[in-house]
């Protein structure tokens, strides 16, 4: 009987742990102003937890229960410091001041004072990406250089430097004012973009995806909109599911990336259509619509048609004409010129393609020339279809899509026989 | 905590402009020091001569060597600074912001060490 008991309350700790260690390490960053210390109360309380609890019961509300035993243990350790520097009697001057009631105010905000901390823009892309996956996500340090393909030493350091920095420069744990908050915004929600495209495209490396991190920048999205409704972010999480719908249908069994015209549009997940849709339309009827919400609109135009012929082109050129306005890249004009070739003729896409390329822009981009190729085999101009083609070979840098373009050569050089 | 704000910006662009820009420029930096003494973030800060008037001064061993220049020829020169008292970076990086010289250059915002014991 005490043996089983006292498993069912293991297991309680480690469900507790799943679902609300990040809340309670966000809210002993805010209290004991410190990463590191926080981690280190985190680790206490739980601990603490699997002493006491088996003995005596499960504490009415055990997230509070480990926030203020994280915070004496901080205290605890504080105290016991030997190099008890004028640092620690600051932090310790300020825990002495916090009394309960203000540990539980503001809880709920201490998530989002931790994503905008670690997407703070004074920190470089890369720590940004590994501090929110760390922090916010909660996952190990090893996880996260497996996932970037980092050596463990390296992202670590990265992690230290970047705690580093938030503390000796002043990184506030805060909110931004509302003036600064849609450029913020834009920090996290780049985060979590960058985040979902190198599991869904690994920038580098054998394998097409790495699902396990477009999971991870879905739930870190889907954090978001529930802490923070803005249309963007809605737009976001809608663009993320709309892609991540698609991924059954990407590659073959053998790791061969198949394009979107050919994919088999049964293997599409049809739940997150209908959830990326729907958030889609709720990200629209605002007022303020941006380019995640217009990229997400032009993948629910895609995920709604039957087939790559039956597609609303018109629909998607006109939403890449509002997103070009939004965001003016020669990566969208060069969407736009495809959606265009859709529409109109690859004639006309070949145009707006080679104008790209005329203003000096996209000339050394891999997908310019696959681009260029996929139109001039429609074309039935084999010779020009094989040199855009070669061209891409030379540019490709994922092992996938390199296989890919030799096949599209094979198939052209198989056709001139 | 203090913040140390370096403004750098291209000389030779600033050396060339008319008069009545620089005239104006002063004025804007004028208007700016007076907004953020009233704001009490004021500390302290300068305009530099151009870099033709710096020497760059090293002690090896005890022998000193002084050498023409700035420490490292870079596009964008030290033109002037500005020490301000902020509450954390991103009360800095606001103030920061609003410096005449971040429109045309940039502004390196660096937090002053505290030695407190």
């Amino acid at each position: 009987m005490q043996g089983d008991s006292e498993r069912d309350v293991r297991d309680h700790v480690e469900a507790i742990y799943r679902s609300d260690s990040r809340r309670v390490l966000a809210t002993l960053i805010r209290l004991l102003g410190d990463f590191d210390l926080a981690e280190e109360a985190l680790h206490d309380a739980f601990a603490a937890a699997l002493e006491s609890w088996p003995e005596n019961g499960l504490p009415a509300n055990p997230r509070t229960w480990l926030i203020s035993t994280g915070r004496f243990k901080a205290i605890d350790r504080l105290r016991r410091t030997e190099r008890f520097d004028s640092a620690n009697a600051n932090v310790l001057d300020r825990l002495a001041q916090t009394n309960a009631p203000e540990v539980e105010e503001g809880v709920e905000d201490d998530r989002l004072r931790l994503i905008f901390t670690c997407c703070h823009p004074a920190l470089s892309p890369d720590a940004q990406i590994a501090l929110t996956l760390r922090e916010v996500c909660g996952l190990t340090t090893e996880e996260v250089a497996r996932s970037f393909l980092t050596p463990a030493p390296t992202l670590a350091q990265r992690i230290v430097r970047a705690k580093a920095k938030i503390r000796d420069a002043g990184i506030p744990y805060e909110i931004p004012s509302l003036p600064d908050l849609p450029a913020r915004l834009d920090s996290v929600l780049h985060v979590i973009y960058l985040v979902f495209n190198e599991g869904y495209l690994a920038s580098s490396g054998a394998s097409l995806t790495r699902e396990d991190l477009s999971a991870e920048a879905i739930r870190l999205g889907r954090l978001l909109v529930e802490l923070l409704p803005e249309p963007e972010a809605i737009g976001l999480l809608a663009l993320m599911l709309l892609h991540e719908a698609r991924r059954p249908a990407r590659a073959s069994p053998e790791g061969e990336l198949i394009l979107l015209e050919e994919q088999d549009r049964s293997l599409w997940n049809r739940e997150q259509i209908k959830e990326g849709v729907s958030l889609v339309e709720r990200a629209l009827s605002s007022r303020r619509i941006g380019p995640y919400s217009l990229q997400a609109a032009i993948a629910a135009v895609h995920a709604e048609a039957r087939d790559a012929t039956s597609t609303d082109w018109g629909q998607i050129v006109g939403l890449y004409n509002v997103l070009l306005q939004a965001d003016p890249s020669p990566v969208i004009a060069l969407n736009r010129a495809a959606a265009v070739a859709m529409r109109d003729g690859p004639e006309e896409g070949l145009k707006m393609i080679d104008a790209i390329t005329a203003q000096g822009e996209l000339d050394n981009y891999y997908l310019t020339h696959a681009a260029r190729g996929d139109l001039y085999k429609r074309l039935g101009r084999t010779a020009e279809a094989v040199a855009a083609y070669r061209r891409t070979l030379e540019l490709v840098t994922q092992e996938p899509e390199r296989r890919f373009v030799i096949r599209r050569l094979k198939e052209l050089s198989d056709a001139e026989l | 905590m203090k913040y140390l704000c370096l403004i750098y910006d291209d000389e030779q662009q600033w050396l060339k402009k008319p008069r009545e820009e620089t005239g104006k420029m002063s004025a804007d930096y004028m208007t700016y020091t007076e907004g953020i003494r009233k704001s009490g973030h004021y500390l302290g800060g300068n305009a530099l001569q151009p870099t033709h008037t710096a020497t760059t001064v090293r002690s090896r061993g005890g022998k000193v060597s002084t050498t023409d220049g700035p420490f490292a020829e870079t596009k964008e020169q030290l033109g002037g600074y500005y020490l301000i008292e902020a509450k954390d970076l991103n009360e800095a990086i606001q103030v920061a912001s609003r410096i005449p010289g971040a429109r045309s250059g940039s502004v390196e915002v660096r937090p002053v060490q505290e030695f407190t014991s």
